[in-house]
């Protein structure tokens, strides 16, 4: 057809930018809108992000290649009816102990854990008690204050030492030098040989808030055979799914062929964290979003009394010869110019937020993924688009003679 | 679709406009028969409501008749789609109105520019253009003022150059005169009939018998029919 090409698209945007830069208000308002919803988008889903590198992280600092044996099997394999008074065999030091056998298994930390209250002098309180070895240190990468941690040596040899964490070091010795003096855990007396470095909370245990002792010497404080769990650092963490088997083959020769034991890798916790980290991060962003549709229905409904408050020009505008179809574009133009600022807008905002998150609380750092700022921005701009077809269409089907006269 | 030489270039035949108004319906024109040769200068008159702004919409593709045809320029429009009137509107028709009707964002110069942006003619073939319209018009020292920086005068000469800044066929001038005091509204007169002068075939639909008279020939309707189709000397 060689007839007329019509409104171009750049003339569109011109046109709707002159319109939303003449109504101030309304322009604002509305790019607000947008940018609160943008903004949430963003900041939300960078948060979540920010959680998720938080706890990979951690998890990541303490080794890759660490696995954990829980006595008790917390999985049902059918086919076998429960025997009668299925407590869970122990899990002893022996059977740790038998573990370092494996050229797959490094070393190995056996743990007892147990609430006793810990003396000095007058002063008194209850703490969490840890019984393990010197492997404990290197496999928690624990650093020492003053000091120095648990001997090596023979397991089952329970010399009455003590390794306190600093928050137990400070409350019980205040400004006296802790290292060298007696204390008293339930009813032993231990002398402690060093004082941790500060390291806060280390998978839910805050390590400054424990006494450590020899294994053997905890298991007869709490007067108990099995342990807590033993923690395992495989040689590589590519050969944790065979160190697994391994560990699971050892214990159960052990336990007379029973597989009583629950091992997990710290790899699996990962993958399960990440996970849920995953989509609770999706699912607050999607909860975001909904405020962008709040924001596309606002757009919608100021675009709709824009065009009551504009008949005469849009009757002006066919008079002029305007097809239909160039008046839907026009105010397209103008939803969708709407949307792109409160975009720019939201991104800004979320990027300041971000910013200043960052500078407030430093151990945490926080950033926006890509496709989150992406998202957010497209989600808003056909938010824009999909509610500006509305009130386009109803400015376009005017009829002109009464937009004229301004009915 | 070339029209003949002889064809007229407005052709109304037997074409009446039915408005239902509650129960009733008004006949704004009744079977009205008419032709308007090019370059004429036609004046329409008549008290409210005796159909001619319903005529002037019609003949501007603003509006369809109920019955009849319109032909413009030899081709029959009643059929053509609304976007197809539109194409036809913007390359062969100009309106003029009594409340101007620019648009207040914009300055003169976009205000004229307007249909050529919604014609889709380029930016670089537009601004030659605009500005020959400008200074023909005597605007240019007022391009870059907005409708309420400029008197009524201006107002309706800048409406003026929109309407025929796509070199129009017809210009349609609903009571172009009703909203200025006489100097500009005579102005205004003067600038339509140079327009006609120069060949432009010019509609003016008036209340004022003054302006009425200045046309070669006036149209008197009534009752939404054509009463009275007068040649006159000027």
């Amino acid at each position: 057809m060689s007839g007329p090409r019509g409104l171009a698209f750049e003339d569109a945007v011109r046109y709707a930018g002159r319109s939303i830069g003449s109504a101030r208000g309304r322009t604002a308002l509305m790019t607000l809108a947008m940018a609160i919803g943008v903004a949430a988008v963003i900041a939300l889903t960078a948060l979540g992000q920010g959680a998720r590198n938080y706890v990979l992280g951690e998890f990541l600092s303490l080794g890759g290649n660490i696995l954990t044996v829980f006595p008790g099997r917390n999985e049902t394999t059918g086919g076998r009816p429960p025997t009668t008074g299925a407590t869970p065999r122990p899990l002893t030091l022996d059977d740790a102990l038998a573990l370092t056998r494996s050229g797959l298994v490094r070393r190995v930390a056996p743990i007892v854990v147990g609430q006793a209250p810990v003396s000095f002098g007058n002063r008194s309180r209850d703490v969490t008690v840890l019984g393990s070895t010197a492997a404990f240190k290197v496999i928690r990468h624990i650093d020492m204050q003053r000091g120095r941690f648990l001997p090596g040596g023979d397991p089952y040899a329970a010399p009455a030492v003590a390794v306190l964490g600093t928050n137990v070091a400070r409350e019980l010795f205040g400004t006296t030098a802790p290292v060298g003096q007696l204390l008293r855990i339930g009813d032993r007396r231990f002398r402690i040989i060093g004082v941790m470095a500060s390291k806060g909370q280390s998978l839910g245990v805050d390590m400054d808030d424990v006494a450590v002792v020899p294994v053997a010497a905890a298991q007869a404080l709490f007067n108990t055979e099995s342990l807590f769990r033993v923690i395992v650092e495989a040689q590589a963490r590519e050969s944790i799914p065979s160190a697994k088997r391994t560990v699971e083959a050892i214990i159960a020769a052990r336990h007379e062929g029973e597989n009583d034991v629950t091992v997990i890798s710290l790899d699996a916790l990962l993958d399960t964290f990440d996970r849920i980290l995953s989509i609770l991060t999706l699912g607050v962003a999607g909860i975001a979003a909904i405020s962008l549709a709040v924001a596309g229905l606002l757009i919608m409904n100021v675009m709709l009394v824009s065009v009551s408050q504009r008949t005469r020009e849009i009757g002006l505008l066919k008079a002029l010869g305007a097809t239909p179809r160039a008046i839907a574009r026009l105010f397209l133009a103008e939803a969708t110019l709407l949307s792109c600022l409160g975009a720019a807008a939201g991104v800004a905002v979320a990027w300041a937020g971000i910013t200043v998150f960052n500078a407030l609380v430093p151990g945490f750092p926080v950033a926006a993924p890509p496709w989150a700022i992406v998202a957010g921005a497209g989600i808003a701009v056909a938010t824009g688009l999909a509610f500006g077809v509305l009130p386009a269409r109803r400015a376009a089907r005017l009829d002109a003679v009464a937009a004229l006269a301004g009915r | 679709m070339p029209a003949g030489p002889d064809a007229a270039l407005v052709r109304l035949e037997s074409l009446s406009r039915d408005f239902r108004v509650g129960e009733e319906t008004v006949h704004a024109l009744d079977d009205v028969t008419l032709a308007v040769e090019r370059g004429e200068y036609v004046a329409v008159m008549g008290p409210s409501g005796s159909g001619k702004s319903t005529l002037l919409n019609i003949v501007g593709l603003l509006d369809r008749p109920t019955r009849g045809r319109y032909l413009l320029d030899g081709e029959d429009t009643t059929t053509l789609s609304d976007t197809r009137q539109a194409a036809v509107r913007s390359r062969k028709i100009g309106f003029v109105f009594q409340a101007f009707h620019l648009i207040p964002r914009l300055t003169a110069r976009e205000n004229i520019e307007l249909p050529l942006m919604l014609a889709g003619i380029e930016p670089g073939e537009r601004r030659p253009r605009v500005e020959e319209t400008l200074e023909s018009f005597g605007l240019a020292d007022r391009a870059r003022h907005r409708p309420d920086q400029l008197s009524g005068g201006q107002r309706q000469r800048v409406a003026i150059a929109r309407a025929t800044i796509t070199r129009p066929e017809v210009v349609l001038a609903d009571e172009p005169t009703g909203n200025l005091d006489s100097v500009s509204g005579a102005e205004v007169i003067a600038t339509l009939e140079r327009l006609n002068a120069d060949g432009m075939t010019l509609v003016v639909v008036t209340h004022d018998a003054d302006i009425g008279k200045r046309a070669r020939r006036l149209l008197r309707f009534h009752d939404g029919r054509l009463a009275a189709d007068e040649a006159q000397q000027r």
